[in-house]
């Protein structure tokens, strides 16, 4: 070795790798002080004046302030969509579908400004908002583009013909997904929408306003309506032809005692309790992640959230160790940055449900496990949660939490899985590991569950049709199945 | 509980309280989480920590029919002071040659720190008769040799003889006596994930003090959802009996970038402990000249050419 190679100047090996923050960057977003309503193709003063707040969970900094839509918004903005609605359904369906397809594109070419305003304003990790809700919020539109047209031979022998106007109610856990999935079939149908987004969540459908004026659309085919619980039921009230609901099952009920007799259409997307189900023969590291996605993907803030976790007994010991061991690799943080797994929890009012429900389940005797992890101080925290030792009875095995927080149960035999999964009021999806393709389609058939994955969870696509059984709802979205509700079949 | 399929003697996972388990590889699922990892930014002091931690890691290859002394010794100066004009960059964990070639290279790394490693049993195929690969083990330690990468029996573990390649191993590392011993397990030709767990757990309850995923002599060699597959093979071997195996990824990674990709895989798979080239090796030829590009960009701000970096 020569004396230059022999020269050294280093210093000492830090032991640890910390990854520096990876922002993505806020400023491509551009947010007004203020918001009015989106009538008509313009923007209006809400009539009594209200303005309400609209925040960031991650620290609850104040973004901007939305205007709360009273009763006469409602009537005025319903009036503009029945206006609108003559000259919309007499276009011919190639001609809708142009505006559909334009929408698409611009959400895409938008879509970084979307996730950056979607994972601000709902504390969801940018990851997802830029892989999941952004993409898949285009994709509605794409493919409901294609049906625009082909609507007599989607449903031959019959005659497809538009409900007229559809008032539209979304949550605010998927807010600009839910808006695609809500508004590109109606439109596709020749329907006319009156759309309300969720309280906390107004932001991305207020940007989806500006996609609208830019594709051109007509005037009033679209009204956006922001505001509180009263807004939403002044939809319910008003001169509508449909009522298509995502959100609480108790909202749900209350919603469709209001519509019994009136003649008017309605679907319910609700909640869900759903069962995750792991076979002793399953690909055991594979089922670690779907379980971790089934129930941390969005803070749990998912309808369809594997949130009961049943484990063959043979293998539950092992499964958990492993599942454990996987959630302390999850980073829990900043929605902005590009690493982060576990945002922030949607609102105060959620943070507060979520524990006093995990309260509810130490309290009744399951052994609880949080990975560590350092919390920030400022906005809505919940650390990703596992629950052993759950009876079935428990609190947190049988009410839907929305949150970060899963139930391990344990089952011997199939049909033990299928008793067990299936013993609850709710029924919007399910999930199946096993190596064994007889046994998925033979619990498929069982399953109580308008959604039943097979060695994977939270998939979605716009070709496949999603909506619940039992007090998970009714109605199905996505997919032909989806077209249905917005059109009249005679 | 599914019967595990039947072991070879020796197998070193634990008996007591439940059968070891092979289980399987869901394709979908592995690759689908490799993406998503591969997805990590990683940025600024971590990038560079993470750059100088794969050169430290990094087992500069020549296997070539035209390797000469010449070549050995300009590689193994570029081994020793990757970038001649940085001497804050550290030197590889250590070269691999033919076992021909491994005199030369002990002679010019001695005193450096810089491992020798060599590859035998008939590498890349492992088609020779057991006595002739044993024989090569012994005489390339004897010329100075390190560390041995090995190739598994393909024929042998494609034909549903796990215990011949099982048989094999153990004896190659008898004959190694203090040299490592890395396992090639030549992913390319096992054809499935499940293959390559099995051999992974099959090439560790032999003895293997690491497992290596390419000859480098095949397209298609280390991949990421591979290297994942591996990764959680070793990490349910230390669970299960506390032993820390080591892996090495070898073939097809050229950038920084997939460099920091499969060290992000370790870092959240295994953990921090096996973020060392006591128990993680890249093995490589062309990557370190793109990561001292990148190490200098961080420093200085601006790229240099190529040019500016030598081809050893």
């Amino acid at each position: 070795m020569s004396n230059v190679e022999k020269r050294r100047d280093r210093a000492p090996v830090p032991q640890d790798w910390t990854y520096a923050p990876a922002p993505e960057t806020r400023d491509i977003v551009r947010l007004r002080d203020q918001y009015g309503l989106f009538i008509g193709g313009e923007w209006v003063e809400p009539k009594a004046g209200e303005r309400f707040k609209t925040i960031a969970p991650r620290d609850e900094e104040p973004l901007a302030e939305v205007a709360q839509a009273g009763p006469e918004d409602v009537t005025r903005a319903v009036g503009t969509a029945r206006e609108a609605f003559g000259a919309w359904s007499a276009l011919p369906g190639s001609e809708r579908a142009k505006y559909l397809f334009r929408i698409a594109r611009i959400l895409q070419e938008r879509s970084r400004e979307f996730a950056v305003l979607e994972s601000l304003n709902g504390g969801k990790p940018i990851k997802e908002s830029r892989d999941v809700d952004v993409p898949l919020a285009a994709a509605h539109f794409f493919y409901y583009a294609g049906w625009a047209d082909k609507l007599e031979y989607a449903f031959p022998n019959r005659t497809p013909r538009p409900l007229g106007v559809a008032g539209q109610i979304i949550p605010w856990n998927f807010p600009l997904l839910m808006l695609a999935w809500k508004v590109a079939p109606a439109l596709a149908g020749g329907n006319t929408v009156v759309l309300k987004p969720a309280e906390t969540t107004p932001l991305t459908a207020l940007l989806f306003c500006d996609v609208l004026r830019q594709a051109e659309l007509p005037p009033g085919v679209v009204n956006i309506l922001t505001g509180d619980g009263s807004t939403g039921a002044a939809i319910v009230d008003a001169e509508v032809d449909k009522i298509a609901f995502t959100g609480s099952t108790e909202v749900g009920k209350a919603i469709q005692r209001r519509l019994a007799g009136s003649g008017k259409r309605v679907t319910l997307e609700l909640g869900g309790k759903a069962a995750n189900i792991i076979f002793d023969d399953a690909a055991l590291d594979q089922a670690v992640e779907g379980i971790v996605n089934g129930i941390y993907f969005n803070q749990g803030h998912v309808c369809c959230a594997g949130s009961r976790l049943f484990v063959q007994e043979s293998i539950a010991e092992p499964l958990v160790e492993k599942l454990k061991r996987r959630m302390a690799t999850l980073r829990v943080g900043d929605p902005l940055d590009k690493n982060t797994d576990v945002g922030a929890i949607n609102s105060r009012m959620q943070l507060e449900k979520i524990e006093e429900l995990v309260e509810a389940g130490r309290a009744e005797g399951a052994e609880i496990y949080q990975p560590p992890c350092r919390l920030p101080e400022k906005g809505y925290w919940f650390a990703p949660t596992v629950f052993t030792n759950v009876a079935q009875s428990y609190r947190i095995a049988q009410e839907e939490i929305f949150g970060p927080v899963l139930s391990v149960l344990t089952f011997r035999t199939p049909d033990e899985a299928v008793e067990k999964a299936n013993n609850t009021p709710y029924g919007l999806s399910a999930g199946v590991w096993t190596e064994k393709g007889s046994r998925i389609l033979w619990m498929a058939e069982r399953l109580r569950a308008g959604v039943v994955w097979a060695n994977t969870y939270n998939r979605f696509d716009p070709t496949s049709p999603f909506g619940g059984y039992k007090e998970s709802g009714f109605g199905r979205e996505g997919g032909l199945h989806g077209m249905e509700p917005y059109l009249s079949l005679s | 509980m599914a019967q595990a399929p039947a072991l070879p003697r020796g197998f070193e996972l634990p008996l007591k309280q439940r059968l070891p388990r092979i289980g399987s590889i869901d394709q979908v699922a592995v690759e689908a989480r490799a993406g998503e990892l591969a997805k990590r930014s990683i940025k600024k002091d971590a990038k560079v920590w993470a750059l100088e931690l794969a050169i430290r890691c990094c087992d500069l290859t020549t296997l070539e029919g035209q390797d000469t002394p010449g070549k050995v010794a300009a590689l193994c100066s570029k081994a020793i002071r990757p970038d001649p004009t940085d001497a804050s960059v550290p030197s590889v964990a250590a070269v691999c040659v033919y076992p021909n070639l491994v005199p030369t290279a002990v002679e010019r790394l001695r005193g450096s720190g810089v491992k020798v490693a060599s590859v035998a049993t008939s590498f890349p195929s492992g088609q020779s008769p057991l006595d002739v690969k044993l024989r090569e083990v012994v005489d390339t330690v004897a010329l100075g040799a390190d560390e041995i990468d090995m190739v598994i029996d393909r024929g042998a573990f494609l034909s549903g003889r796990y215990a011949d390649v099982y048989e094999e191993i153990v004896q190659v590392k008898q004959a190694c006596g203090d040299a490592h011993l890395k396992v090639i397990l030549e992913v390319a030709e096992l054809g499935t994930y499940d293959n390559v767990r099995r051999a992974s757990l099959l090439a560790m309850a032999a003895g293997a003090d690491f497992i290596k995923t390419s000859t480098g002599k095949l397209p298609g060699a280390a991949t990421l959802p591979v290297h994942l597959v591996m990764l959680e093979a070793i990490r349910d071997v230390y669970e299960e009996t506390g032993r820390r195996v080591g892996m090495k990824p070898a073939g097809g990674i050229r950038t920084s970038k997939n460099a920091v990709q499969y060290l992000v895989q370790v870092h959240e798979t295994l953990g921090p402990e096996w973020l060392t080239p006591d128990l993680y090796r890249i093995g490589a030829s062309s990557l370190v000249n793109d990561i001292l590009m990148q190490l200098r960009k961080e420093k200085t701000g601006a790229y240099q050419s190529r040019d500016y970096f030598t081809n050893d």
